[in-house]
């Protein structure tokens, strides 16, 4: 399947991708409003930076995905057709297994919701708002 | 507000953070290596130090809501027609620090910019133009010394040609990517060059800083460039690519070296130039062997007897008041190609005086260095490439009009990699990614990217080339070499059109 | 081909989803002595707060079961296996005949002999009729004890108290959370569930559950302190629930033996999860781990070899991730090493409720301990499954910041590129 693969000796540390995520996943999709008058949930991936290195990791959308293993509710499914995992926030009680267990870190808690929040490849789009914002190539959407 | 310096107080930009788009989302802040945007914790706002800036747009480029516009600062002194701002907040400078100004890139002054003072010839009624998307269009080019005349033998009663030729290039653009050293840019910019250049079968020129083992592979498609700090040259290197450059002089530059700070001569850079790390990097403003043209052919020969003769050398000038005469030199001294760069051509870094007031436009060095290479019945003998300052298509055509074989660009190819020509290469702190070494910054240039927009600038100009060859009713650039007649002066006077061997408009 | 299984806990699930990853065509059978379809067994914590309904409770969507042709035998309980007939005994007589079979009947609470045990107003905690029964009880009585101060208990007690209930809770050991935690972290926790009003009484047993009228009126504890209260909550642990296996001849020690396929030492019979003494994999020993992960993982590789294949199981890792009134809490691995031989680095700030600890054996990670800080855990879960060598980088290991960047980019780029 295809997923979001980053080019550390590319990446530049901008975090537009952060920021397109946050647009992608608000309610109104506009970047202004996300960011002005809705609640602001934390973006999906997590750029990494230290000193001269950084890269955006992202969810794996594992085969054998740690953090459906581990979710105590059965909100976090690995959809056997496309191999995305998604977590299913309605489902989600905030027991933060899947955190533990996520050997990426890439699954965040977003604490006023009381949920887990995971890239969800953006099911509205071809390619994930991520890879579309990065203004250096560094993130591909690829099979591998 | 408490005391500031005055050259605080008259900086050059102004930062507008437009409030209803901005979303502190400081993209801005992490993207300014000037440290202009500044992101106060306390109040969780980004505000901005203008005086940082140096207008180099980068952070109105990826701001994400557009908020950000950068403008000149309006503040303004009383008029004065000899006392320009530039000259007062120079003084300031100087005054502050004692020491040299300097800056990057090329001369911004405005001296006439005689390509735009030339028109091209169209084909009317009496001769047909030619539609490059049916006929073909020939841009191929042959860089080379070519013979005084050549021998043909009739064998079995087929010609064959028995003359020895000098080793010929063939590049299929008449556009080279002028000597930027690996120091003065990096090695992403470097990387996207040579696969650009391998892409579309033109060369790219090392500069003095060395060539990156990584990029041995590229040599097809490589000027390897022996300048007089000699920085990474052994005869691995001289092999490795397909010609040698001495580098004499820098049109933004003239009669002046290098200097490459200490701290900038990192790892890499250190094993390529062959030099220790840490160490200044100063290239001398003469070759210390070099003081007269015959002991430039020393140089030249020793060159070729280290490249069994395989390789054309190369000699690139500064367009200088003698150019003509220097040129004739060097074509006798053995050079294959002599590249002449205007006063307009780039820098990583020069004294401001010198760059803005040294040299001469590269219009007039090259009519004159071509005419003169005529007179004296040895233009074939070398390759003509005009450098500095070339800003388009119609550039390139005009100067194979005055002359010139094909042209070398260098600001250009960094413009289409991102460069804003904000002159701040000196500073090593390049927010674009291009004249810096820091690994923050220079992976802001993808060589992927890189490579591809280069690749575009060169073949869309090589379209519009062939179109205003068609035009002419030209079907190949060979054709248009030196052919003054397909220039035309406006609002010349008598001396330029001269020098420049063409008729005013009209006439 | 018939599968059938025994339980309907999360190993079940996994075991469908396992055996359907490589068969899609023949028939499973699972029976279960709970009349409900399989719902995350942790929740029921939720539910007794208050904080979800019973309709959330469902860990696969209703039509998991039509989807993946599994018959549901709910509410029969499977007595005896007749290995030479390959036929499951039900209570009520009829026969279940199997091709392949998976145990996966998890566990059943610990009681101990306490006196007084016996009666109205004792309850446990580990199905949905406990937490019912107990929901019943909100608004009807208004003390309560729990008797354990591990997971079960402490989240039995966050409950009931948050639905209004005085709660004790009473803890043999020196502290809570003594399996996955450490003093220091069961402190932490202690405070916080005492600055909220619970009652934690540690290194005390319970000696007596007093009745009056036969109805539970108090707990005298072993130092002879007493509490009143009007009922009682078990939750001192579980274990293996194997009673349908005796006379079969399948091995069984403090559950039930399986191989590194999740087979038992009878053909064609596997076991999984709570039930199971399966692979450790840190200790490379085999071990009743009951926690949710391995329940399913284990299903799921018991399920892929039931269904043909030869999955080797590389074993469980211990780890809990739970939540006590805004202090996120983690446990992987061997956290709380049992020897000196062992490198424990920790940090404490009190004052945030912050504590972490991590455990190297040689210099490879081993164990981590979270609270408060739990921020991309998960890579430490990852160091110490894939038994990285973190000596030369340990320290960037204890900051909150976590991350890949600050780690060797040989071991970052082989992490990140996989998967």
């Amino acid at each position: 399947m295809k997923k979001v693969y980053a080019r550390e000796d590319v990446c530049i540390g901008c975090r537009l991708c952060e920021i397109a995520c946050i647009v992608e996943h608000s309610i109104s999709k506009d970047i202004i409003r996300a960011f002005k008058q809705e609640e602001k949930r934390p973006a999906r991936n997590v750029v990494e930076e230290c000193g001269p290195v950084s890269f955006s990791v992202h969810c794996r959308h594992c085969d054998e995905p740690p953090c459906v293993q581990v979710c105590i509710s059965g909100a976090m499914v690995k959809d056997p057709k496309t191999g995305r995992v998604r977590n299913i926030s309605e489902k989600c009680v905030g027991c933060w297994s899947c955190v533990m267990a996520c050997p990426y870190g890439v699954i965040k808690r977003d604490t006023d919701q009381g949920k887990v929040i995971k890239c969800d490849l953006c099911p509205d789009r071809d390619l994930p708002a991520c890879v579309s914002a990065c203004p250096n190539e560094a993130l591909l959407y690829e099979e591998k | 507000m408490l005391h500031q310096p005055i050259t605080k107080n008259y900086h050059d930009f102004i930062i507008e953070r437009d409030p209803e788009k901005c979303i502190q989302c400081q993209v801005c802040v992490r993207q300014c290596s000037y440290g202009a945007h500044i992101y106060n914790e306390k109040d969780e706002r980004v505000t901005e130090d203008e005086t940082r800036c140096v207008g180099c747009h980068r952070c109105e480029a990826l701001c994400p809501t557009g908020a950000l516009t950068i403008r000149r600062n309006p503040s303004e002194f009383r008029e004065n027609a000899l006392w320009a701002p530039q000259f007062i907040k120079n003084i300031y400078k100087q005054a502050d620090t004692g020491g040299i100004l300097l800056t990057g890139m090329g001369n911004p002054y405005p001296y006439p910019v005689y390509w735009d003072r030339m028109v091209l010839d169209a084909s009317q009624v009496t001769n047909p133009s030619i539609d490059p998307l049916r006929e073909p269009m020939e841009l191929r080019t042959w860089l080379g010394s070519k013979p005084d005349a050549i021998e043909v033998e009739m064998k079995k009663g087929k010609p064959k040609l028995t003359t020895n030729f000098s080793p010929q290039l063939q590049v299929n653009y008449p556009i080279l990517f002028s000597a930027m050293s690996y120091g003065s840019i990096n090695l992403n910019v470097h990387v996207g060059l040579a696969r650009a250049a391998e892409e579309l079968g033109i060369l790219y020129n090392t500069g003095e800083g060395g060539l990156h083992q990584s990029l041995y592979k590229y040599g097809k498609n490589t000027i390897v460039q022996c300048a007089s700090g000699r920085f990474g040259v052994d005869s691995k290197y001289l092999n490795a690519g397909v010609a040698i450059e001495i580098k004499i002089g820098q049109g933004a530059k003239p009669g002046i070296g290098g200097h490459l700070p200490g701290e900038k001569i990192g790892k890499e850079i250190s094993i390529t130039r062959m030099i220790p790390e840490g160490s200044d990097a100063i290239s001398p403003a003469p070759h210390h062997d070099i003081y007269s043209i015959e002991d430039l052919r020393q140089l030249i020969y020793a060159l070729k007897e280290a490249t069994d003769y395989e390789k054309p050398v190369f000699v690139k000038i500064a367009a200088v008041h003698n150019s003509a005469a220097i040129a004739s030199g060097i074509a006798r001294a053995g050079a294959d190609v002599i590249a002449i760069d205007g006063f307009r051509g780039g820098t990583g870094a020069a004294p401001t005086m010198i760059r803005d007031n040294v040299g001469i436009p590269i219009e007039l060095a090259l009519a004159s260095v071509d005419e003169r290479l005529r007179q004296e019945g040895i233009r074939n003998r070398v390759s003509l490439l005009a450098a500095g300052g070339i800003r388009c298509s119609a550039d390139v055509v005009k100067a194979i009009a005055l002359g010139a074989d094909a042209v070398y660009i260098g600001t250009a190819a960094l413009i289409a990699v991102g460069c804003t020509v904000c002159q701040r290469c000196y500073t090593g702190k390049c927010p674009w990614g291009i004249a810096t070494n820091d690994p923050y910054l220079a992976k802001r240039i993808n060589p992927d990217i890189a490579h591809r927009r280069l690749a575009n600038l060169v073949r869309a100009w090589g379209h519009e080339i062939q179109e205003m060859l068609g035009g002419m009713g030209l079907n190949a650039i060979e054709s248009l070499r030196g052919n003054r007649e397909k220039l035309r002066g406006v609002g010349l006077n008598e001396v330029e059109l001269n020098i420049l061997g063409i008729k005013h408009a009209g006439a | 081909m018939e599968y059938v299984i025994i339980g309907n806990g999360v190993a079940a699930i996994g075991a469908v989803e396992g055996i359907r990853q490589i068969d899609l065509q023949n028939p499973i059978t699972i029976i279960a002595a709970e009349p409900y379809a399989t719902y995350g067994r942790p929740l029921i914590a939720n539910l007794l707060r208050g904080k979800i309904h019973e309709a959330d409770l469902a860990y696969r969507p209703e039509a998991f079961y039509h989807d993946n042709k599994v018959t549901l035998l709910l509410g029969r309980t499977a007595t005896k296996i007749d290995v030479a007939a390959h036929q499951v005994l039900l209570e009520d007589g009829d026969k279940v005949p199997y091709d392949k079979l998976l145990i996966a009947t998890g566990g059943k609470p610990f009681i101990p002999p306490i006196q007084g045990k016996d009666g109205p107003d004792v309850y446990t905690f580990t199905t949905l009729d406990d937490a019912r029964k107990l929901d019943a009880l909100v608004g009807k009585i208004k003390q309560i004890v729990v008797i354990g101060g591990g997971l079960i208990g402490l989240k039995a007690a966050e409950s009931l108290h948050d639905r209004g209930l005085k709660v004790t809770v009473v803890e043999l050991a020196d502290r809570i959370l003594s399996t996955a935690f450490d003093q220091t972290a069961g402190n932490i926790i202690g405070n916080r569930l005492a600055e909220v009003g619970i009652e934690v009484i540690t290194e005390k047993s319970v000696k007596e559950i007093v009745r009056e009228n036969d109805r539970v009126i108090g707990i005298i504890l072993n130092d002879g302190q007493n509490r009143s209260c009007e009922a009682v909550v078990i939750a001192i642990g579980v274990i293996p629930d194997k009673d349908s296996v005796e006379g079969t001849g399948i091995e069984t020690n403090r559950g039930i033996v399986v191989n590194d396929y999740l087979e038992t030492s009878v053909a064609d019979i596997y076991a999984a999860g709570d039930v199971a003494e399966a692979l450790d994999l840190l200790s490379g020993e085999r071990r009743v781990v009951p926690i949710w992960p391995n329940a399913y993982t284990q299903g799921q590789y018991a399920g892929r070899n039931m269904a043909g294949a030869r999955a080797t199981y590389t074993g469980g890792l211990p780890m809990n991730s739970i939540e006590f009134y805004g202090i996120p809490t983690m446990s992987m691995g061997m956290a709380n090493p049992a020897d000196a031989g062992y490198e424990v680095i920790t940090k404490l700030i009190p004052e945030n409720n912050v504590y972490r600890k991590l455990v190297l054996k040689d210099g490879i990670l081993v164990g981590a301990m979270l609270i408060g800080e739990v921020e991309r855990a998960g890579i430490l879960t990852g160091l110490i499954r894939n038994r990285v060598k973190v000596s030369d980088f340990k320290e960037e290991l204890m900051k909150d910041t976590l991350s890949f960047s600050s780690l060797p980019r040989e071991i970052r780029t082989e992490w990140l590129s996989s998967a």
